[in-house]
């Protein structure tokens, strides 16, 4: 029974001497080789060369802090409970008398922690951010011998100080922002 | 009709969008609703089934009267308080069927939010909160209010209870408890108007054994556990029914754990958020319970908690409390598997036993000595 009318019989004849030589088809074959050493490469010459990414590309995160450096997070876990992949983990703690220069609310993230092993990159998390805490950069994570060093703590995470640290952090934000010529190098 | 009922009152039949129902004479439309159940139960902030004299006052409850009663069939000029109004024999009552409810309580939800922080990223009672629920369900979560709201200082209620007069919407719930489980009410409401605020006489701590129970009854996170104050989102917590043999209270409890940890004690909560009845008792809670028992060894546990699956809380799917066998030294011939990385040896988080804290943690008792040594 056919279910479709698209199959084809196959020919089962010999072939002629002049086939059997294959030289036809070799040649076709060197030809389409040949041909394509001249047209425009589809790969890139990694990591010398590389590729921007688009606009909305969503890469590694980064924990925001306001313009005083105070950071953004306050812990509630919207993050955590909107991840897919449940890369996120993290434990609050209260913000005491005297801290007000570090922390925005008075309840903020002690540890957090994204496992990038797990982590699909969908932006749920940034999604979810009530405090605008949370951003995925332009950049991806990177490569690394063990698995341990994908396990980004606050440290990782964090932007640099922009007051403190104003180059780290202009710098942090050049990173974040997408970059319009379609290929640069390094 | 009233052949029907046992009670010596004789019973009632109200229609409540469209669904009637006989009732004893007496209840209220709200209890009569309830009884229905589902969606044409009014919301109610302030009104608490358990808590003699409680409702009124926040409004949430309005229904419309279509029908006063088949004596008097015309219908009430203003929606009225469900919680405090009584069914009449023929009364038609109009709840998720008139706009007019509709419009009202959208209203009063924006009233309650007037004064009330939108910092459920830092409140506790996020996730439970009666308030958040009504104001999603009446798409009334951001607001229009554009002046200072009243604030007030963070104050201590006795060692283990924190009020956030802030949040506060007062519903009364609370000198409710301490004036019918307690024996001597040691906080009211103070000053009147926009000025009222709960507070304790003379800033008085609250050491009655119950004294507990009004961060259970408390609508919004206005009373909060201190034992439970920053330690987790509730909805990352593990609810499980447990009791135990305590001379004071009922000891039915739900936990709220964390792997083995026990974070938080609560009472059972029935499916209007109030205590559940044990053997026709509330099942409040006495503080040795609710503050002192949080290791899972004092505990005999019954089973996962009821959460509604509409709840946040039952994101973590707890259906059952065994883990399942591990099966692949099984069929590897005893040996366990290589693991690449042990995610427990890298991660920094669960590395101190929240539970153990008195109180919020802070800082200091994430970057103590022990927890750098790993």
């Amino acid at each position: 029974m056919q279910l479709t009318q698209r199959a084809k019989p196959v020919d089962r004849q010999p072939m002629t001497w002049l086939e059997s030589i294959y030289l036809w088809n070799i040649l076709k074959g060197m030809g389409i080789t040949l041909r394509h050493l001249f047209m425009k490469k589809a790969t890139i010459q990694y990591p010398e060369q590389q590729r921007t990414f688009s606009k909305v590309f969503r890469g590694l995160h980064v924990l925001n802090r306001d313009q005083d450096g105070r950071e953004n997070c306050t812990a509630c876990g919207l993050c955590a409970v909107a991840c897919p992949a449940e890369a996120i983990t993290m434990e609050a703690a209260e913000r005491q008398p005297g801290e007000e220069h570090l922390y925005r609310e008075e309840k903020y993230a002690a540890k957090y922690e994204i496992n990038m092993l797990r982590c699909i990159f969908c932006g749920l998390c940034e999604e979810a951010c009530p405090k605008d805490a949370i951003y995925l950069s332009q950049t991806f994570a990177p490569a690394n011998y063990a698995r341990k060093g994908f396990i980004y703590a606050k440290d990782e995470l964090l932007i640099p100080h922009p007051v403190n640290e104003r180059d780290a952090y202009l710098q942090a934000l050049d990173d974040r922002k997408p970059q319009h010529s379609t290929l640069h190098t390094n | 009709m009233s052949s029907e009922t046992n009670n010596t009152v004789p019973g009632v039949k109200v229609t409540i969008d469209n669904i009637t129902i006989e009732v004893p004479a007496g209840t209220t439309i709200l209890n009569a609703a309830r009884q229905i159940g589902g969606d044409v139960t009014p919301p109610a902030m302030c009104y608490y089934s358990k808590l003699e004299g409680s409702g009124g006052k926040c409004r949430t409850c309005l229904v419309e009267v279509a029908a006063g009663s088949t004596a008097d069939p015309r219908p009430m000029p203003k929606l009225v308080a469900s919680c405090r109004t009584g069914v009449m024999e023929g009364m038609v009552v109009k709840n998720i069927t008139s706009d007019k409810v509709k419009e009202a309580r959208a209203g009063v939800v924006e009233f309650l939010l007037l004064n009330h922080p939108l910092d459920c990223p830092v409140c506790d009672q996020a996730g439970e909160c009666h308030l958040q629920d009504l104001g999603y369900e009446h798409g009334k979560e951001g607001t229009r209010y554009e002046f200072d709201r009243r604030t007030f200082e963070k104050e201590d209620i006795g060692p283990y209870i924190q009020l956030h007069m802030t949040r506060c919407i007062l519903c009364y719930r609370c000198t409710y408890v301490a004036d019918q489980l307690t024996d001597q009410r040691v906080h009211g409401v103070l000053d009147r108007g926009d000025h009222a605020e709960i507070s304790t006489h003379i800033s008085k701590a609250i050491d009655n054994n119950f004294s507990g129970n009004m961060i259970d009854v408390c609508p919004v996170g206005a009373l909060t556990d201190k034992t439970f104050r920053f330690k987790n989102r509730v909805w990352f917590t593990k609810p499980v029914y447990a009791h135990r043999d305590c001379p004071d209270c009922c000891g039915k409890v739900t936990l709220w754990q964390r792997g083995d940890e026990v974070l938080r004690v609560t009472a059972r909560k029935d499916q209007w958020g109030e205590v559940c009845s044990h053997e026709g008792k509330p099942g409040w809670i006495c503080n040795t319970c609710r503050f002192d028992k949080k290791s899972a060894h004092d505990w005999v546990i019954e089973g996962p908690a009821d959460v509604s699956r509409h709840s946040v809380i039952s994101q973590g799917h707890y259906q059952q409390l065994q883990t399942p066998k591990e099966t692949l030294p099984e069929v590897m011939g005893g040996r366990a598997p290589k693991l690449m990385m042990d995610i427990h040896e890298v991660s920094e988080v669960n590395r101190i036993e929240l539970s153990q804290l008195p109180g919020a943690a802070t800082g200091k008792d994430f970057n103590s000595p022990t927890d750098q040594g790993k």
